[in-house]
């Protein structure tokens, strides 16, 4: 059951880069907790973008030049490369602790511990216990799991996830997306998905926002959209999946 | 012929840069007509002297006007400069393009000869052999062929590199259109602009160099007069008359900053286009 | 090893960096190789005959024979080269000083110390400066204090460096009287204040390079995911900055260090002439003016050997501490 108040609420939200060319063009939207919100288009739509607004921290020489952004929780983000992600002369379970004792307020023997039980309910291995790893030395999806742990040690009340598995092997992929919603369904965090591939978007979320160049052309229920597209820019990214999923076989992740 | 000056009017660092040089030649040019001394006149009884209207920056130990010395150490030091820089340009630029373009074992000759020379100090190589083909114009020449061409050579190698790797090349060279005909025609134009960058910060190192050659009494000899040997000339008075010393390197720092403006500026030129 | 060919287009940090390793050192050993070749022949470029320079007007024709031999100019040109080696190699020498009789590698190492202590000073100096510079201006970026810095490089690109130490010495020992003008004085301490103003000297024409490219660095650093990520996981800016950027920072620097260390050592021979210390760089500007060749092949066959060496070594340094180098598990 959805809560009314929504806690993230964006509205108008522009973004320029310093030439004033517009990025990000009178974005509106809003999350209700618990809610997953999938943001799909392509490259330079502005997705990304946006998702560095809600954190608050926008790359150098873009900036924001109209609208608002209002949220009670704090959130967190998932990128890309997950090997960027993370410091690349830090081993993984000193850096997660780092952001543990930082962010939880405990000790460092504690937030050594509590790394440790993220890392477990990761699916991270073992091994990891009584070895600390380098980023270079994990997998690709090992290192994904690991900026995960990093964005939940933060407690986050939105996880934002910007294009998380699309640098990953597909079979890969799909075991990130399943720790994705698995969590999300233990911890109750809202999410909000950034993905040009719309098949993912469909699957994991109950609501989507289709961009194109830094608008919103769309948005609505996940269902009614792929049923009734009302722009052809969406139509033109349906058509482009092929084959749709099954409806009735994706997870209820909402509701 | 407009679109090209408003271009340059709109990159700060270019039109500065232009208008600081061309001060400066200006004052090389007319000099004849701008100051009355000549630059090896003495006048013993009007030594060391502080500036004054008579003498804008004062006189030397033998009575001469510093200005005027100035200017016209300005003439020699710039002309060797950018003579000095014209072969190993040209050098620099050429191995460049042989090394990136073709690779394998040209690349690897050109490579360890550069590596090799760049392992001497750059000082050390410079005083020896200017000291080893005679000191005076010659020796410097003989120095910059020998050790200039490096770094051309190695910015050049690298642009050439990426160019070769380019899938349009690959196919041209299937046409069977002859490697020459793609390194003149294409890969020049390309590797020009940048290379002429780096010339302009180059010119710095080698007018320091010939200024520092100058101070070691190993560049250009005397009578003709230049900022180094000025600069050492002074050095005993720097007690009394410091201006002596000072003043010739204030001139290498402006032209200095001169030439790492029109760098900066032809740089920031050739990147918006 | 694999097709060499291969494995010297190989970017580094990959699975075959133990084959970087083996090809780092085998160029290294050629650069030296050529160097040695390269120093035996710095007598033979000078026009003209080595034996009659060195004898002047001393130059009758038994003397000149007799010099011939000395110099070993007599022998054909690949016995000459032998000769060369064999003494290279057996006593790490260049042969005797024609001037002063003795070894040259003697009169070297009578001579380093002071030069080497003006090196190291310099060094730790221009790096310690180069970092607080280039952090101030990278955490500033495009504020004020980042552009002066920034036109800092420019101003001095063009400052000659015996300039500079002479503008130093007028301030600091004539106007100032805080430093002695020139020499070395006695004791540890004195021998340290003396070196000051030369090492400031040379520190200077090493700093702009460094905190351009220092800046660059940081800044590339400062905008990458993972800094993002910290910034976002709500870590205090001061640990990112210090614990963080500094360290992904510090390994390029280290390269950059390597590659100036053959313009460190140049300019150090240049200052010891303006502050009169008698280093390895006053020997050879005595061994010049008095044609003493063996010196001078010996000093420029050290200072080579010491940039490659020391290049060498601080590849081998960065790509040890690299983990992307150490492989996957």
């Amino acid at each position: 059951m959805m809560s009314i108040q929504p806690i993230l609420e964006i509205n108008a939200l522009s973004l320029a880069a310093k030439s004033k060319e517009r990025l990000v063009n009178n974005v509106s939207f809003s999350l209700s907790k618990g809610e997953s919100l999938g943001l799909v288009g392509e490259s330079g739509s502005g997705k990304s973008l946006t998702l560095r607004a809600i954190l608050g921290l926008l790359p150098n020489g873009v900036e924001q030049t109209g609208g608002t952004i209002k949220s009670d929780v704090s959130s967190a983000m998932v990128f890309q490369d997950p090997r960027g992600a993370l410091d690349p002369l830090c081993m993984v379970v000193n850096q997660l602790a780092e952001v543990v004792y930082y962010r939880q307020k405990v000790s460092r023997k504690a937030s050594r511990m509590i790394a440790l039980e993220l890392l477990e309910r990761l699916g991270l291995p073992d091994s990891l216990k009584k070895k600390d790893r380098y980023p270079s030395q994990l997998s690709g999806g090992q290192c994904q799991r690991v900026v995960i742990a990093l964005a939940l040690a933060c407690k986050p009340g939105i996880l934002l996830c910007d294009e998380p598995t699309t640098a990953l092997d597909v079979t890969v992929q799909r075991q990130i997306i399943e720790t994705i919603t698995n969590l999300q369904q233990e911890l109750g965090f809202a999410m909000v998905f950034v993905t040009h591939n719309l098949a993912i978007a469909a699957n994991l979320c109950s609501r989507l926002c289709v961009m194109k160049q830094g608008q919103i052309v769309e948005h609505g229920a996940t269902l009614d959209i792929l049923q009734n597209p009302s722009d052809p820019y969406t139509q033109m990214l349906i058509d482009s999946v092929l084959p749709l999923p099954e409806l009735e076989g994706s997870r209820d992740s909402w509701n | 012929m407009t679109s090209g000056l408003k271009r340059i009017w709109n990159t700060p660092s270019l039109l500065v840069g232009l208008i600081m040089f061309a001060a400066l030649i200006l004052l090389t040019v007319f000099i004849p007509y701008i100051s009355p001394y000549d630059p090896s006149e003495q006048n013993l009884s009007a030594f060391l002297q502080p500036p004054s209207a008579e003498h804008w920056l004062g006189t030397d130990q033998l009575g001469r006007d510093l200005f005027t010395r100035l200017i016209y150490a300005a003439r020699t030091d710039l002309k060797i400069m950018v003579l000095a820089e014209i072969i190993p340009f040209c050098i620099g630029v050429f191995l460049g393009m042989l090394a990136g373009y073709y690779g394998k074992w040209i690349d690897t000759v050109i490579t360890l000869l550069s590596d090799t020379l760049i392992a001497f100090p750059f000082y050390l190589i410079v005083i020896i052999v200017a000291f080893a083909s005679g000191a005076g114009e010659r020796g410097i020449y003989i120095t910059f062929i020998l050790v200039g061409w490096i770094v051309f050579a190695r910015v050049v190698r690298g642009l050439s590199a990426s160019f070769r790797n380019q899938e349009w090349v690959a196919s041209a060279q299937t046409l069977g259109l002859p490697g020459v005909k793609i390194i003149l025609r294409h890969l020049l134009p390309n590797v020009l602009p940048q290379a002429v960058v780096v010339l302009m910060t180059d010119m710095i190192g080698l007018l320091v160099a010939i200024v520092t050659l100058g101070y070691l009494g190993i560049g250009i000899t005397p009578p003709t007069p230049d900022w180094g040997t000025m600069i050492s000339d002074g050095q005993p008075f720097i007690t009394t008359a410091w201006w002596l010393s000072a003043v010739p390197g204030f001139a290498v720092v402006y032209t200095g900053i001169a030439l790492s403006l029109l760098g900066d500026g032809l740089a920031d030129i050739w990147r918006k286009k | 090893m694999t097709n060499l060919k291969q494995v010297l287009n190989q970017p580094r940090g990959s699975k075959d960096s133990y084959n970087w390793l083996v090809i780092s050192l085998i160029k290294a050993l050629a650069v030296i190789c050529c160097v040695m070749i390269a120093v035996f022949f710095i007598i033979r470029i000078v026009p003209g005959d080595p034996a009659k320079m060195i004898l002047g007007e001393y130059s009758t024709p038994e003397a000149l024979k007799s010099m011939h031999h000395t110099l070993g100019l007599d022998l054909p040109l690949w016995e000459q080269f032998m000769r060369f080696l064999k003494t290279l190699f057996t006593q790490g020498d260049t042969g005797n000083s024609i001037v002063m009789g003795t070894s040259t590698r003697e009169l070297i190492m009578q001579r380093a110390p002071v030069t080497l202590l003006l090196i190291v000073m310099a060094c730790v100096l221009a790096i310690f400066v180069s970092l607080l510079l280039a952090t101030v201006a990278a955490t500033h970026k495009d504020k004020l204090l980042d552009h002066l810095i920034r036109i800092f490089p420019t101003i001095t690109l063009g400052m000659p460096i015996f300039w500079v130490g002479l503008l130093l010495i007028l301030l600091f020992s004539v106007r100032l009287g805080w430093f002695p003008v020139g020499g070395v004085s006695e004791g540890w301490i004195g021998t340290l204040h003396s070196l000051a103003l030369p090492a400031i000297t040379v520190a200077f024409s090493q700093i702009p390079t460094l905190v351009r490219s220092l800046r660059a660095q940081m800044l590339e650093v400062l905008e990458s995911d993972f800094v993002v990520t910290l910034k976002g996981a709500g870590i205090p800016s001061r640990v990112i900055l210090f614990k963080h950027v500094l360290r992904n920072s510090a390994l390029p620097t280290l390269m950059l260090m390597g590659v100036n260390i053959s313009y460190l050592i140049g300019g150090t021979l240049v200052v010891e002439q303006v502050f009169g210390i008698k280093g390895i760089g006053s020997l050879l500007f005595t061994s010049i003016s008095k044609r003493d060749f063996p010196v001078i092949q010996g000093i420029a066959l050290y200072c080579a050997l010491a940039v490659v060496i020391i290049s060498l070594l601080i590849e081998i340094i960065s790509w040890w501490l690299d983990p992307r180098t150490k492989g996957k598990q």
